[in-house]
């Protein structure tokens, strides 16, 4: 079982790398292709995996934020996030992992509580956006943000580092609950 | 023409859409060309079928006129009635008689006649050597209720026939028995399936289309479709797990094949297991009565959306055998009990 580290492997020139995690791909699939349009100076690249640990026979170049989809329509879907959590180091979650929910539109065909991914989210101390992914507008909203952390955790915006924007969002958006 | 025919075909009539009216009254054929093109079918809905009674009392209809009417409206509107499935056996000793419909439609009818006295049975063919019946029930002494007929779909020389489903439970033994000793069979029996789509429910159980074993080829055009995607795709997007995928469409297409599913549009499981649980000591572990619960899948498309599961990346492939069962048990109802 490989852990994925952050600092493994040695930047490349100009690149930045997203993972997406996260088992439906139609879900998946558009937000990679959203992020690609957005006009942005570094190279960016989108990996998407259903689940971690990674296939370890390939090379990739470096990870610089890890992003976990979870449909609140289906069980399923946390269940794997948390299993796919365990492979990751702890360093990461220095800025570099995201949580991003998406189905809340819906809420009839809700089968996970909002509650729980929050929980989630605390307990690994990362930030966690929702979007509903099947909208359009909100979507292509959403991958601005992304290629917009992704840069900033690539070290490509001078003068704020991955560490620095997760105590900003936290501040601001998902107090803990010991804060509270 | 008595007013209870009359009354009857008004009725039949007036549920025919205006869009299909002009086909179904021509494979009625029961009103000529020369008549039909008398009628102005720009009228207003209620003047129209009182012409066309009008006309229909001219050439002295009679009820099995009136119910074959019936019968082709069903025939076109087949996926508003839900159909139960029947298999028929023979004795193991039983020879193979050789089929004449001629009889099977004489002594079907005689059966429910000496039985009920007052039953009217109407015959249809129809493509693939069946036969449409259409049967309107009465008792010793109450004339037959033309409007909760029960429709019976027999092919010929085959041990099933599809029944749609009415509220009179009673009739369907006497029915069964009908079917059994016209047919020549020995024994009936109803099957867990039913559905809305009696074609569909047809093509399950006479096997009629592609299930399996066509795969040995499948290879290629597997290969082929990914190719495809591939050139579509932004090389900058990769996908970590595409020999997973890859699995998971090899897997789904072995099961469910390459060709579009069936229409079935629901499942139903009656679980009556005992509680298991590897956390022991459970309020529910001690029970010793079995856990009684149903679990219903509906779906405009049932088959279809269980294959896309896997893919979709909603469920695990392979899927349960208690879900891809369903075409090869030729059942949709289930009862589910410890072993």
């Amino acid at each position: 079982m490989s852990v994925l580290r952050p600092q493994d492997q040695l930047p490349g020139l100009n690149a930045a790398t997203i993972l997406l995690v996260g088992k439906e791909d139609a879900l998946l699939q558009p937000l990679a292709d959203s992020m690609l349009k957005e006009d942005c100076a570094s190279t960016l690249r989108v990996h998407l995996a259903h689940s971690l640990p990674l296939p370890s026979d390939v090379n990739r170049p470096r990870i610089d934020l890890i992003v976990f989809v979870v449909n609140l329509h289906s069980k399923y879907s946390l269940q794997n996030v948390e299993e796919s959590l365990r492979h990751v180091d702890a360093t990461f979650f220095l800025g570099k992992v995201g949580f991003l929910v998406t189905g809340a539109g819906r809420d009839s065909h809700c089968s996970v509580h909002r509650n729980s991914v929050l929980k989630l989210a605390q307990a690994y101390r990362s930030p966690l956006l929702f979007c509903d992914l099947e909208v359009e507008g909100f979507r292509v909203t959403m991958a601005q943000r992304l290629v917009r952390m992704l840069q900033i955790c690539a070290g490509h915006v001078p003068g704020i580092s991955a560490l620095n924007l997760l105590s900003l969002m936290r501040s601001s958006e998902n107090p803990c609950l010991e804060d509270l | 023409m008595d007013e209870i025919v009359a009354e009857f075909i008004k009725r039949t009539i007036l549920k025919i859409p205006m869009a299909e009216m002009m086909t179904i009254l021509k494979a009625w054929d029961f009103l000529s060309e020369s008549q039909l093109q008398t009628i102005n079918f720009r009228k207003r809905k209620e003047s129209l079928v009182h012409d066309l009674v009008m006309l229909c009392e001219e050439k002295h209809a009679n009820v099995n006129d009136a119910a074959l009417l019936d019968i082709i409206y069903t025939q076109f509107h087949r996926h508003q009635k839900v159909w139960d499935v029947f298999q028929m056996t023979k004795e193991p000793g039983e020879d193979i008689d050789l089929f004449d419909m001629k009889q099977f439609k004489s002594s079907f009818k005689r059966i429910l006649q000496r039985a009920l006295k007052n039953v009217s049975v109407t015959f249809r063919d129809a493509e693939e050597n069946a036969v449409w019946i259409r049967i309107a029930w009465g008792t010793q002494c109450k004339k037959p209720n033309q409007y909760k007929p029960t429709y019976v779909v027999y092919y010929s020389q085959t041990p099933y026939a599809f029944i749609s489903s009415s509220r009179l439970r009673s009739s369907i033994p006497l029915l069964g028995q009908a079917l059994t000793v016209a047919s020549k069979h020995h024994r009936i029996v109803k099957m867990d399936f039913r559905s809305r789509y009696l074609d569909s429910l047809k093509a399950i159980v006479f096997k009629q289309y592609n299930q399996t074993f066509e795969t040995h080829n499948a290879t290629t055009p597997l290969q082929e479709r990914n190719l495809g995607l591939d050139i579509n795709m932004d090389s900058r997007i990769i996908h970590e797990n595409i020999i997973e995928k890859d699995r998971v469409q090899r897997v789904t297409q072995e099961i469910f094949g390459d060709y579009p599913q069936p229409r079935l549009e629901f499942a139903q499981y009656k679980l009556e297991t005992k509680f298991k649980s590897d956390l022991n000591r459970g309020i529910l572990a001690e029970r010793k009565e079995p856990l009684r619960c149903l679990v219903k899948f509906s779906s405009p498309n049932l088959l279809e959306a269980l294959k896309s599961l896997a893919p979709a990346g909603i469920a695990d492939a392979p899927l349960s055998p208690l879900l891809t069962c369903i075409p090869q048990k030729r059942m949709n109802y289930f009862k589910i009990k410890d072993k």
